[in-house]
């Protein structure tokens, strides 16, 4: 019952005009970006950091989830009219949506991925509510130690687990903790990695990280690959949900939300396993299996559902732990820090207006996100009638802005290039780029937490494993990497 | 020999070199005793070990022909003119936006990554990107208090 009164609290925070604004603001960008291909929250959010300098904690956070929720609405509206999944987790909307789009029955698919997004975002705000302050009580046993483990588990988990190879994900991990690493260790007050230069001696800024990652390297690919012409199927007619509809995606809805949520929520927070076990759920369950792959309205709405639960679940360990999963958690991660806050379990007691305050915000955003997105669906898709020139001539600029902005340095730009450089190497010989921001802004974090274990223990690397949970965590880790090496070999 | 020159193999080599350099330069950080044994190397050996220890691994396996990329990143040649012209907008950027300011700067790189993307009409597109250039400056920078330095214009606006 605390948590309600404290989820009231935070409602009298998110309904507060100004905040209310923020959120507005928040959720049109995010379903803007999200509609956009080639832009997505990670990147946003990463351009809309410096914002942080000038705003409160609370609106920027608003802000920031806002875009994260609106990002997720409006990615299935490009993967039901464009065939184009923006992201991993929307490739089965793509499949299905898409199918149902050219047999003129786009405005259902618009509709079901809409409401089931809100029912899935609704019931994983509903998870985050009444499973971080538990998670809290639990998180505060832990010991240095024990942190760092859990770290070393989430690493794993983020680039061994998800994505197509076990070597590629764990070399972009590698690469991120390397960036992390680049400056000044605050502890001995050593510059690592610098090259001598002295532009470098505060570290590489996230934002050039992710913006060279998502905004330089994406368009560097898709400018080197032929002009493809994705044709934008046209939202055409008012034929909406039927009853029939409803009847048929009521159910995927709330399967696809529990499915989806655990997922996120765990340190191997990805959106792309609950979707496609979703999809064969519901192909399973369905009294129309023979429509799957033709436009079953069933496999949009429970992926879909299932993809927006993971990305609420996502911040459960984010608010709770500290330990972000996905790249746009990372980066929300290093928001925190701009504001001198330190993100762990002790965020719920020392900061609860801003944590309730975004909690509440999020099921705010949700409602917004419905009435935005059901009605406006035909508005959104317009916007994917931008030329591609123009669009990546645009997100350059923003990226120059974003960059340039920050020191006013050249050299930003040119690391901003030579890291979009990378980008593009890790996009055309698919390497996962969300390890490597998760690694450079978890990393300085992990190291510190190991010298604290390691300064308490007198030096001792026994630590890790003598203390019970802190083994646990580590040998899941091995676990994650070795069990697929195994069942690869068995084949 | 053929097989490295695979692409997969030449980009394992690329970070096994990244690694090296990462693991060079680790050596370099001067360690005071005092923290001898938890020092600032410890997390920096680690991980640049453990890149060099992937490229390996990554090497081995484009090696045996096991990661090989799919047809349709190898069956069209790169668009070499396309990333020309990024690449030119991308240098005329760094090179314009100090002495010419935000607003010129960005409107050529707005102008090249058309281009880039198939768009043949420079003039319209550079018009373009003056006005998302001026909305970018004055709604972006100014809203977030990023001081971009408006260089040749500074003057008037």
């Amino acid at each position: 019952m605390e948590t309600l009164g404290l989820l009231a609290d935070g409602f009298a925070v998110a309904l507060q005009p100004v905040n209310l604004l923020w959120a507005i603001v928040g959720v049109t960008l995010g379903t803007a970006v999200g509609v956009l291909p080639g832009l997505g929250p990670a990147l946003t959010i990463a351009l809309l950091l410096p914002i942080t300098f000038h705003v409160p904690a609370t609106a920027a956070f608003i802000l920031f989830a806002g875009i994260y929720y609106g990002a997720m609405y409006g990615g299935s509206t490009t993967s039901i009219l464009l065939n184009t999944p923006g992201e991993s987790a929307t490739i089965i909307t793509a499949l299905e949506g898409h199918k149902m789009a050219r047999k003129g029955r786009a405005a259902a698919a618009l509709a079901t991925a809409a409401i089931g997004s809100f029912i899935a975002g609704t019931i994983g705000t509903l998870g985050i509510t009444f499973l971080a302050p538990p998670l809290v009580e639990l998180a505060l046993q832990f010991g240095p130690a024990d942190y760092f483990s859990l770290m070393v588990l989430a690493f794993v988990a983020v680039s061994a687990v998800l994505g197509s190879s076990v070597l590629r994900g764990l070399t972009a991990l590698a690469f991120g903790i390397l960036l992390g690493l680049i400056g000044i260790d605050l502890q001995t007050g050593q510059p690592r990695f610098t090259f001598g230069l002295p532009e470098l001696l505060d570290g590489i800024n996230v934002i050039v990280v992710a913006v060279g990652l998502f905004a330089v390297g994406e368009t560097l690919y898709l400018a080197s690959r032929p002009l493809g012409h994705a044709t934008l199927t046209p939202l055409k007619g008012r034929a909406w949900m039927t009853r029939e509809d409803w009847r048929r995606s009521w159910k995927p809805w709330l399967r696809g939300s529990v499915l989806g949520f655990p997922f996120g929520a765990l340190p191997a927070g990805g959106a792309e396993v609950p979707t496609f076990i979703s999809y064969f759920v519901e192909k399973k369950l369905s009294r129309h299996p023979e429509e799957f792959g033709h436009g079953a309205i069933e496999g949009v709405a429970g992926p879909e559902a299932a993809n927006n639960a993971s990305a609420a679940g996502v911040l459960v360990p984010m608010l709770a732990l500290g330990l972000p999963t996905s790249a746009t958690a990372a980066i929300m991660l290093s928001a925190f820090q701009s504001y001198g806050i330190n993100p762990g379990p002790l965020l719920l007691q020392t900061q609860p207006e801003l944590v309730w305050g975004l909690i509440a915000s999020l099921y705010v955003g949700n409602v917004m996100l419905l009435v935005l997105n059901l009605p406006l669906a035909g508005l959104w898709a317009k916007i994917l009638a931008i030329p591609s020139p123009w669009l990546y001539g645009g997100i350059l600029m923003f990226a120059t802005i974003g960059t340039y902005g920050i020191s006013q340095s050249p050299i930003d730009l040119i690391l901003l290039y030579l890291i979009g450089g990378v980008g593009y190497l890790m996009r055309r010989f698919d390497f996962p780029a969300a390890p490597t921001v998760i690694g450079m802004i978890l990393g300085p974090f992990a190291e510190q937490e190991f010298r604290r274990a390691l300064t308490i223990s007198g030096g001792e690397f026994s630590v890790f494993a003598t203390r019970p949970l802190s083994a646990m965590l580590l040998g899941l880790a091995v676990l994650l990497l070795v069990v697929p090496l195994l069942l690869r070999h068995r084949r | 020999m053929q097989r490295l020159r695979r692409p997969e193999a030449l980009l394992a080599l690329g970070v096994i070199g990244l690694g090296c350099v990462a693991l060079y330069e680790t050596t370099r950080i001067p360690v005071s005793p005092m923290y001898a044994r938890v020092g600032p190397t410890a997390m920096a050996y680690a991980a640049s070990l453990l890149l060099t220890g992937l490229g390996v691994a990554l090497l081995v396996e484009a090696w045996r022909g096991r990661w090989t990329s799919p047809p349709e990143e190898t069956a069209t040649p790169l668009n070499l003119r396309a990333i020309g012209w990024l690449l030119l907008g991308l240098v005329l950027n760094i090179g314009l936006i100090g002495p010419l300011g935000f607003m010129p700067a960005s409107t050529l790189l707005f102008a090249c990554t058309a281009r880039a993307f198939g768009s043949r009409r420079p003039l319209r597109d550079a018009a373009i990107g003056a006005i998302f250039a001026a909305i970018a400056y004055f709604g972006f920078a100014q809203l977030l208090g990023i001081n971009i330095g408006a260089g040749l214009l500074a003057g008037w606006v």
